[in-house]
């Protein structure tokens, strides 16, 4: 598993990839509060993720719940089908924002 | 030409034998259940369906034969590798065994304080989630005691996948319950099978149950492996002692008048074999 975050249009980007689980979520769960800490939307890019269990979601869950209370946008990009069915048995597909892509993300959603 | 890839079983059962003291109660069980594959163990009271799945969770020592979990022989693996596979795996017993000095919450989220060091919000929201998963939102709070028999049944499913376990075991998952709930808690087990890939094996005795969410049914009767195939091969089995069971026939065991006298006077030698 890996975890970067970098800047663009004035957005934390934290690109995630391999497989997000007990072990390394924690890694995501640092990644996406510290981006947040220091202000401004948050973009997270999923495409490289192979696998994310329910510790991964938690710490997607939690960071969205600070987006929130900070007023900034929280988006989720790029999200593969497999990632999906794991959002969906919680029906969170109805709580976070979705884009396809970072990009897009970028344009239309912060 | 290439060859399809061969899909290594999750569970494999080889001649499993067991016996309580001298009575022999599993006779040479072989069985295996597939990647994704929800596998049903039917029997009547005393097929032995318990004894098998106390083995499959490494409960029991066999006389003989083995079980392997995930490419590893259970009886046969350190404790620390054995905890390891734990970890991969989920039960939802019987009874529930929720522990009654604990929260709703606090029992479902016990297998990653047990197992993991999330931090605690983050296991807070993973048990949470999985109580919406089984419609037990809000619930939190709730001790045991205060839970219906479905509720009960369910918080011991979120507790069983809490840690999204390779494999679900649930032991007799709609007993005792009414048909409706009963068949809530068996469509819970097929959404979990299909959303999380999990292989499931269920040991029940309720036919509906069984027939509905099975792909493979495995029939247990005296210790042995009566039957093993999918819902219509079952169905379509021409076993007398299977169409008894389907069709909730009371079956008169063979009596031996010799061996019953024996028995009677507490004389009887309880060993098989010659």
């Amino acid at each position: 598993m890996s975890v970067s975050v970098s800047n663009r249009g004035g957005a934390h980007i934290v690109t995630l990839a391999g497989e997000i689980d007990l072990q390394t979520s924690p890694q995501v769960r640092d990644a996406v509060l510290d981006s947040l800490r220091q202000g401004g939307a948050v973009v997270i890019d999923m495409g490289g993720i192979s696998y994310i269990d329910s510790s991964g979601v938690a710490s997607l869950v939690e960071g969205f719940q600070v987006a929130r209370r900070q007023g900034v946008a929280f988006i989720l990009a790029a999200v593969s089908p497999a990632a999906m069915r794991v959002l969906q048995l919680a029906r969170l597909d109805k709580v976070f924002a979705f884009q396809p892509d970072v990009d897009t993300a970028l344009a239309e959603g912060i | 030409m290439t060859e399809a890839p061969v899909i290594e079983p999750v569970i494999e059962v080889q001649d499993l034998v067991t016996h309580f003291g001298d009575r022999i109660i599993l006779k040479g069980i072989t069985l295996a259940v597939r990647p994704g594959e929800i596998l049903v163990i039917m029997g009547g009271s005393g097929s032995g369906k318990s004894t098998l799945l106390n083995h499959l969770l490494g409960l029991l020592v066999p006389t003989s034969g083995r079980v392997h979990i995930l490419g590893q022989d259970i009886n046969r693996i350190s404790g620390q590798a054995l905890s390891e596979l734990r970890q991969k795996t989920g039960v939802a017993f019987q009874g529930g065994a929720l522990f009654s000095s604990m929260s709703v919450l606090d029992n479902i989220m016990l297998p990653l304080i047990e197992h993991t060091h999330l931090d605690r919000m983050t296991m807070e929201i993973m048990a949470r989630m999985k109580m919406e998963v089984v419609s037990l939102a809000g619930f939190d709070a709730l001790m045991p005691a205060e839970l219906s028999g479905g509720m009960i049944k369910r918080a011991a499913l979120a507790r069983a996948i809490v840690m999204d376990p390779r494999i679900l075991f649930c032991d007799e998952p709609s007993a005792g319950l009414d048909p409706v709930v009963a068949a809530q808690i068996d469509d819970l087990i097929l959404l979990l099978r299909d959303a999380m890939q999990m292989s499931v094996v269920v040991v029940t005795h309720e036919l509906e149950s069984a027939f509905k969410i099975a792909d493979r049914i495995c029939v247990l009767d005296q210790g042995e492996v009566l039957a093993l195939g999918t819902v219509e091969e079952i169905r379509a089995n021409p076993n007398t002692r299977i169409q008894n069971l389907l069709n909730r026939r009371i079956e008169e065991a063979e009596l031996d008048p010799e061996e019953y006298l024996r028995r009677l006077t507490g004389q009887s030698s309880t060993k098989e074999g010659p």
